[in-house]
């Protein structure tokens, strides 16, 4: 085992190259819900017990399942209201149990990128050839089912392998969601190819705020704007993401769904946000920033 | 570690569910719901008058507001049958000022030990739904099938000889089933189930007695979750009360019938500062026009009219 990730270099959060977004936007914005499928009866693992009680955990899986029968329509709803299109944190067997919901993200151009095939199954403990197995899986289903090309990834249940990175690199994936070390994009170390880390951000995660911090829903309104003042008003001069991830089944019941809404109308009445994917977000960082980005790791890295 | 080459198999990756209980389907694609009187939204309350045994042993796990000190652990046991004595009376005097029902969810513990309760409820013509035997009594995988079947039959039977009553809903205690639960409900005469918590509407469950119904007994929108469990403010559970009424009575204007349920606990939300909060949310959903105070049973009727 490593004491370091050595995934990335220090770079402090001060004179960095700056970024620009499109039309001159000083923060990135995206929404990235995680669409999901958990299992009844998982197969067992030997570093994380799938459910709490003895299966089948009814309450926590019917808690789950909420998201696909009725909370995706809600939030998806409340984004389409603010022109906001998803950026879907997806376990790709969704495509085959739910392939309505898929279509309804296809509909409106909502990008895919991988979290898994289920959220129940782990990285973790995985080989070399089920780790590629899995990400071949991921590549082709999400192709099949909506002709996109897959550029992003999302660990199921963030979990990982330390080759997880040089994997996705050589697969041609263009970012990782894994890393929450900051606000900016940044470049990854692999072994070949290039690949970044897009900020998605813990403390925005409606499951964090909601079941880690146990947050009020107003006050998860309220927190999502405070971030985004504080980002917006850094982005003039940094360039900023920010990212509010999302989990249907929770977002989108109904005493939790108008907080959210609030939060998207006040991000999306600002002017120079850039309303985008996390696709998108690493194409314009790759083409126009992440050589500089590097140059300034490698040059304020320990001589 | 290393994982066996079958862990990325997937035998139940197909169209709808990895099991054969109930459909796979979206709310929104469903079709609208026409509740009597033409309402919006069916109101229904539903609080928990449950017995948690000093000898509790808490396997295989712990329910939800269960004893957690060594024994004889007097402080959980009592502020939890504080709700039987106490603060179910305050519950009961907003809802009738109120002028609505409920439906309670009842250990058969209850029934025996606290018979003015089943009083109060049939005074009132209020349903009882079945909730097991008591709060340690629960329902889980591992359970002998036939050590389970004596349990439902004991709190189904016990119930309906107490109370005269019908009996035909059931909320497990915890809200845990073991893989046969819904199989030994149908069987004991149970037409709805409140452990799912996967949908706003009822919907169809398959078992080996018939098909029953799954009601959206809430497990986040309850006092002890708001309040105990996650360390909101008094004002915060009123505020998510309204925000769960407000969506569902907009949505309902579009999508045809919502139900608003409330779980209460009584030992929780009938503590003498905080009965008013209830009141005050309550109070916001009946000044609203069309809805409809509901049992459970009267809920799953007016459904299954319409099916």
């Amino acid at each position: 085992m490593k004491s370091d990730p050595e995934l990335y270099d220090y770079l402090p959060y001060k004179n960095r190259p700056k970024i620009t977004w499109p039309g001159g936007a000083r923060l990135a914005f995206w929404v990235a819900p995680n669409i999901e499928f958990y299992e009844l009866e998982p197969p067992g693992n030997p570093q994380r017990t799938p459910w709490a009680r003895p299966i089948p955990d009814v309450l926590a899986y019917s808690y789950r399942d909420y998201g696909n029968r009725v909370g995706f329509w809600r939030m998806m709803e409340a984004m389409e209201k603010y022109g906001v299109r998803g950026s879907v944190s997806l376990n790709v067997a969704v495509c085959d149990h739910h392939p309505e919901i898929i279509a309804e993200c296809v509909k409106r151009d909502w990008e895919f990128y991988s979290h898994g095939t289920y959220n129940t199954r782990y990285t973790f403990g995985m080989s070399e050839a089920q780790e590629r197995a899995l990400i071949e899986d991921a590549i082709a289903t999400v192709k099949k089912h909506s002709g996109q090309k897959l550029a992003g990834w999302l660990s199921p249940a963030l979990t990982n392998t330390e080759r997880t990175m040089d994997l996705l690199a050589e697969y041609g994936l263009l970012y990782t969601c894994d890393l929450f070390h900051d606000d900016q994009p940044m470049p990854v170390k692999v072994k070949s190819g290039r690949l970044i880390s897009i900020p998605y951000s813990l403390e925005m995660n409606d499951i964090i705020a909601y079941n880690s911090n146990l947050v009020p829903p107003r006050q998860y309104g309220e927190i999502i704007k405070a971030q985004f003042d504080q980002l917006y008003e850094e982005g003039e001069t940094s360039g900023t993401v920010m990212c509010i991830p999302l989990h249907p089944f929770l977002v989108g019941q109904p005493h939790r769904i108008a907080a959210f809404a609030d939060a998207l109308a006040y991000i999306t009445r600002h002017d120079k946000v850039w309303v985008t994917t996390g696709r998108e977000i690493a194409q314009h960082f790759l083409a126009n920033h992440h050589d500089d980005f590097l140059a300034a790791s490698r040059r304020s890295a320990p001589r | 570690m290393s994982l066996p080459d079958d862990y990325l198999k997937y035998p139940k990756r197909r169209h709808g569910m990895d099991h054969d209980r109930y459909d796979w389907s979206m709310l929104v694609k469903r079709r609208k719901i026409v509740w009597p009187g033409d309402a919006r939204v069916a109101l229904w309350i539903v609080p928990a008058l449950t017995w948690y045994p000093l000898d509790s042993k808490g396997k295989p796990f712990r329910a939800p507001g269960a004893l957690l000190n060594p024994y004889p652990d007097y402080r959980h046991y009592t502020h939890r049958d504080y709700g039987n004595r106490v603060g179910i009376f305050r519950i009961m005097k907003v809802m009738d000022d109120l002028g609505l029902k409920a439906s309670v969810a009842m250990n058969a513990a209850v029934a025996t030990r606290y018979p003015a309760l089943i009083e109060e409820i049939n005074a009132r013509a209020w349903e009882i739904i079945a909730h097991g035997v008591d709060m340690d009594k629960l329902h889980y995988g591992g359970l002998a099938p036939d050590a389970e079947r004596a349990l439902v039959q004991e709190a189904v039977g016990t119930l309906r000889q107490r109370s005269g009553q019908k009996i035909t809903g059931w909320l497990s205690p915890g809200k845990s089933e073991s893989g046969n639960t819904l199989d030994l409900l149908a069987e004991a005469g149970i037409a709805y189930v409140c452990d799912w918590i996967n949908d706003d509407m009822p919907y169809g469950v398959r078992t080996s007695h018939g098909g029953i119904h799954a009601l959206p007994h809430p497990y986040e929108l309850d006092d002890y979750t708001i309040l105990i469990q996650n360390h909101h403010s008094e004002a915060d559970f009123v505020q998510q009360v309204i925000d769960q009424f407000d969506a569902l009575y907009a949505e309902a204007g579009q999508q045809g019938g919502r139900i608003m349920a409330l779980g209460l606990n009584p030992w929780v939300i009938g503590c003498p500062y905080r009965i008013k909060y209830l009141r005050q949310a309550l109070t916001h959903i009946v000044s609203h026009k069309g809805v409809w105070s509901a049992t459970g049973a009267e809920i799953l009727a007016a459904f299954r009219g319409q099916e």
